[in-house]
């Protein structure tokens, strides 16, 4: 979120897509609830279903999974025409008068530089002209064709509110009302909210339908504003945090990014993040990097990363893919090329898409762990459990090691919420049995591994070997340690420049916050942004005051969020080019003259002038961006492309199937379906009961939805004689389940492009182990491909055939 | 704690003022005294309490621990009771129907009580102590890094990369296990690394 959950409250509207905030997020929701009744807030649903958010929506249409982007981008085109624009906010906060290149255009659903063969774009046309001065070149006056806002009014234009109609099956009056409400947000006294979820990132182009968003928020003035903001709802309780340290293929904590092996030497890698700013006076906070790669190198190797070693660069593992992320993991598992894995509180058989191919990857693995508090079917995937878990356990000979591990209310530590706040917790119980926490699992394997290196030597132990691992007792760090590292501290004294009699930085004292970083080993810290979480002040995470000056939801006092406790990201963005607010009853941040003040850190230098320095301080730009660039693989633009799994032929582009640079591996692509075949798209989704395949361990949330069903229209009931109550076999390309069949008027059928579209729901709760009825999850059906750009799998849009069966003997 | 009165304090103390004046100024006295006696002990009154955060989603909603048994005077703890912090100030002591029945998944029949290993082909997890376990881990990788690690790439370059081992992290730990699990893995040059954040 780049707001929070509390400042929900201070919105005028609502737009719930990709989400259901109100079954899968209720404790939060509550803010819409509150900005509704006390703010007059209007909330709009668009969605597939009319899930209980759209119950309690003012206005609600219905959409076709899979297609936001054709939406989003006709309520675009939709503000440009009706000149509902937040102009001031586009001028100077956006990239809209930056000049693009010449050569770079988009034609039959491609851009420029499209390569078939590799399913990639040479990306070179996709930047800024630069001018002799070296910075880009812009147009204030948005005359020039080849600037960004030409571009992009250009770009959407195809979207009419009658494409809309054809590609979303959204009827023209409903699609034309919600882009009405919305686009009278371009009012600078105006804020709309963003509440978005699984629902937008599960798709072959997730990345591209939250960008689509984002970039209607610029257009609004709707970034860094109170009541305002894209709010990524997320899903587990610490999401965000494994996210924000990096736990990932390609990360390093704060965003860095693991070297490639194009990048030979710590020259070679600083080489391509200097991020100079790109245009005059901007502040491109990245050019900082070298202080936090650096800090980061001496928290892990401490006194063995110096100078010399180039801060043990070649310690880290240089990759020669983009990440080996689960999907990749999983076919390398799947070709037989991968030996042990790891699952740590995770429960990839029910997670992951095509289970079939999950449960062969898995059987071809030497030895599995799996750690976690439940029993996962994961950690079961070779034990019979007739239709529900068909294998035979003597032809699998996977070793599995499973471990007992700690609960949430046995374990002591921070979690970061959707809104970035660090909350520290405290255990109230004694673990069950022999289990024990994931922070001790992990001290013994290093241990253990350390000490086989050192009796019996090996390939490369020096990474192993010289790990920091001075904790008070190594067999079990604790979580105060571990947060103080990721915090950052002194590693040695830095004497004042000014006054060398004294030191700025006192060796083992922690840092104030990542300000106090330096790139010459001086410092270490662990995750930059979580930089000033528990410093010389204490463990502020732990912090429960309550205080809120002025009601503005901010709660500053109230645990400690990232970075630097700033609770409203870009919130320089909330005043205008003078520094005062755009709305005076809902300030948050404005030039006093001499420095910024307000109710909030401050997202910029304080003393950075208003007309000089933009908000968006980490882009070279000093803009935020309409256009990206060549950052993402799929485009500087979003474009509608049409599911891998499509009822229909993408109207755009009849050739293109799916995202055209979405990464499919060569078997997958043999087992998509199309619309002959299976004429039904199917979603998935959650339900207000459960939690993923944990609740159904609960006895209570196992009674309350015991068993595992699909949801369908009366409509598709009818033509396929289904009755309610009763029993449905559901089947795609790649498997096949039976649910219980619940015939509801929350889903009706949609006419797309002329075309009866008829959906399929399937809830994902349920699974072999635990208190509730054993059933099949979504993932048995779905398809194995991800986002072009971050390979999240699209679950939320496939397709599938379903007939009734014979239901179970009762 | 903040030094205003808290949410929940106020609360409390509401109730015990109108009791000690309303009824007593009206000369309800003796009432009131078998009243009082004739009201159960508040079955938490003699619970230890620690504040922790909802662990489904992120959402993060402040909860209340009641356990018979203190741990922080290093007594075994038996969870009673999981409750919404009415001091939060995003749930505002509400949970949602998850959040309301957290004791049953912390006492879920089927929660992992020792460490087991299921040897290849068998048909069940056998039961092992944690040592056998960790040892037995430990030799896995270390044999499965020495044989596959990549330390140069065909241009010679130094990669240090172990592709042939995985590891999938969880989203519900806490960011300072994460920090642990990163610090360890890191360290090995495993590639394969990958958290909930994907799907």
């Amino acid at each position: 979120m780049t707001n929070s959950w509390t400042d929900i409250k201070n919105t005028d509207l609502v737009v719930v897509m990709g989400g259901n905030a109100a079954e899968a997020h209720p404790c939060g929701f509550k803010w819409v609830t509150e900005a509704k009744a006390n703010r007059g807030a209007k909330l709009i649903v668009v969605d597939p279903r009319f899930t209980r958010t759209a119950s309690v929506a003012d206005y609600y249409a219905p959409i076709r999974q899979g297609t936001d982007i054709a939406f989003l981008l006709g309520v675009i085109n939709y503000c440009i025409r009706n000149d509902k624009v937040q102009w001031e906010y586009v001028k100077n906060f956006t990239n809209a008068a930056f000049v693009v290149k010449e050569g770079f255009g988009w034609q039959d659903g491609l851009f420029t530089g499209y390569d078939e063969q590799k399913r990639d774009y040479n990306r070179s046309t996709w930047d800024y002209e630069i001018g002799p001065d070296g910075f880009a070149v812009v147009d204030e006056t948005l005359q020039n064709p080849r600037c960004v806002w030409n571009l992009l009014k250009s770009h959407v234009s195809l979207y009419t509110p009658e494409l809309v109609e054809r590609i979303c099956g959204t009827p023209k009056d409903k699609f034309l009302t919600i882009a009405r409400m919305i686009s009278e947000c371009s009012s600078p006294v105006k804020t709309m909210t963003s509440m978005y979820a699984l629902g937008w990132t599960q798709h072959s182009k997730g990345s591209q339908n939250i960008r689509s968003m984002a970039m209607l928020q610029l257009i609004l003035g709707n970034i860094g504003v109170r009541g305002g903001g894209m709010n990524a709802l997320r899903g587990h309780s610490n999401i965000q945090g494994l996210t924000d340290i990096g736990l990932m293929s390609n990360l390093i904590p704060g965003y860095l990014t693991i070297p490639t092996e194009r990048e030979p030497s710590f020259d070679a890698y600083m080489s391509t993040r200097g991020f100079k700013p790109l245009r005059p006076n901007q502040m491109s906070y990245w050019q900082n990097y070298r202080k936090f790669f650096v800090s980061f190198q001496k928290a892990m190797w401490g006194d063995a990363a110096t100078p010399e070693n180039s801060f043990a660069y070649d310690w880290l593992p240089k990759l020669d893919v983009p990440a080996y992320d689960v999907l990749r993991a999983f076919e390398l598992m799947h070709q037989g090329k991968m030996n042990g894995y790891f699952c740590q509180g995770f429960n990839p058989l029910l997670s992951f898409p095509n289970r079939k191919k999950i449960t062969s990857a898995l059987s071809k693995l030497k030895f599995l762990v799996v750690m976690d508090p439940l029993q996962t079917e994961t950690a079961r995937f070779w034990e019979n459990h007739g239709a529900n878990n068909d294998v035979d356990p003597s032809k699998i000979q996977t070793e599995v090691i499973e471990l007992p591990t700690t609960c949430f209310a046995e374990d002591e530590g921070s979690l970061t919420n959707s809104g970035r706040w660090l909350q520290w917790h405290w255990p109230g119980g004694s673990p069950p049995g022999e289990a024990k926490t994931d922070a001790w699992i992990m001290a013994q394997i290093h241990l253990r591994l350390k000490e086989l290196y050192r009796k019996e030597g090996g390939k490369v132990p020096e990474p192993i070997v010289n790990l920091d691992w001075r904790y008070k007792d190594p067999h079990e760090p604790t979580a105060e340690e571990l947060a103080k590292e990721l915090n950052g501290y002194v590693v040695s004294d830095v004497p004042d420049p000014s006054d060398p009699t004294k030191t700025l930085l006192t060796k083992g004292k922690q840092v104030v916050s990542f300000a106090a970083l330096r790139d010459d080993g001086s410092t270490a810290c662990g995750c930059w942004i979580y930089s000033g979480c528990f410093n010389e002040a204490g463990n502020n995470m732990a912090r429960r005051d309550t205080s809120d000056p002025d009601d503005t939801g901010a709660y500053l006092k109230w645990s400690w969020s990232w970075p630097v406790n700033r609770r409203i990201l870009y919130n320089r963005a909330s005043s205008d080019l003078q520094g005062k607010p755009w709305d005076e009853s809902r300030k948050l941040l404005w030039w006093d003259g001499a420095k910024w003040t307000g109710y909030d850190v401050p997202d910029i230098a304080p003393t950075a002038k208003p007309d000089t320095v933009m908000p968006f301080i980490m882009n070279p730009e000093g803009t935020s961006r309409l256009f990206t660039r060549a950052m993402m693989r799929d485009g500087p633009f979003p474009s509608h492309y049409e599911p891998f799994e499509s009822p229909v032929v993408n109207v755009v582009a009849p050739k293109v199937r799916g995202n055209p640079v979405a990464r499919v591996f060569r078997n997958d692509f043999e087992q998509f379906g199309d619309a002959k075949e299976f004429p039904y798209a199917a979603t998935s989704y959650r339900l207000t009961e459960h939690f993923h395949f944990w609740t159904k361990h609960a006895h209570a949330n196992a009674v309350l939805q015991p068993e595992f069903f699909v949801e369908i229209s009366e409509e598709l009931a009818k033509e396929k004689g289904i009755e309610k109550g009763g029993t449905v076999r559901v089947w795609s390309k790649r498997g096949s389940v039976t649910a219980k069949a619940v015939v509801t008027k929350r889903i009706k059928p949609l006419t797309c492009d002329g075309k009866t579209v008829h959906i399929v729901g399937i809830p994902l709760h349920w699974g072999f182990t635990g208190a509730a009825r054993k059933g099949f999850g979504p993932n048995s059906l779905t398809p194995f491909v991800g986002d072009a750009n971050i390979e999240t799998p699209e679950y939320k849009a496939f397709l599938v055939d379903i007939e009734p069966v014979a239901g179970p003997v009762a | 704690m903040n030094m205003e009165l808290s949410r929940r304090g106020f609360l409390a103390g509401a109730g015990a003022g109108l009791a000690g004046t309303t009824l007593g100024a009206f000369g309800f006295g003796d009432v009131e005294a078998a009243h009082a006696a004739a009201i159960r002990p508040f079955k938490l009154a003699n619970t230890a309490e620690a504040r922790n955060t909802c662990t489904y989603c992120s959402v993060a909603c402040g909860i209340i621990i009641y356990s018979k048994g203190d741990l922080k005077k290093g007594e075994k703890a038996e969870i009673v009771n999981i409750e919404g912090d009415a001091d939060h100030p995003t749930n505002r002591g509400t949970l949602c129907p998850k959040g309301a029945a957290l004791r049953d998944v912390v006492h879920a029949k089927t929660r992992t009580l020792h460490p087991q290993i299921r040897k290849a082909g068998s048909d069940k997890f056998e039961r092992v102590s944690w040592d056998q376990a960790l040892d037995r881990i430990a030799r896995l990788m270390k044999d499965d890094r020495d044989q596959n690690i990549v330390l140069k790439n065909n241009d010679g370059v130094t990669v240090n990369r172990w592709t042939t081992t995985g590891f999938l992290a969880a989203s519900a730990t806490t960011n300072e296990t994460a920090w642990a699990t990163y610090k360890v893995v890191r360290s090995t040059g495993m590639v394969a690394f990958d958290n909930q954040a994907r799907v």
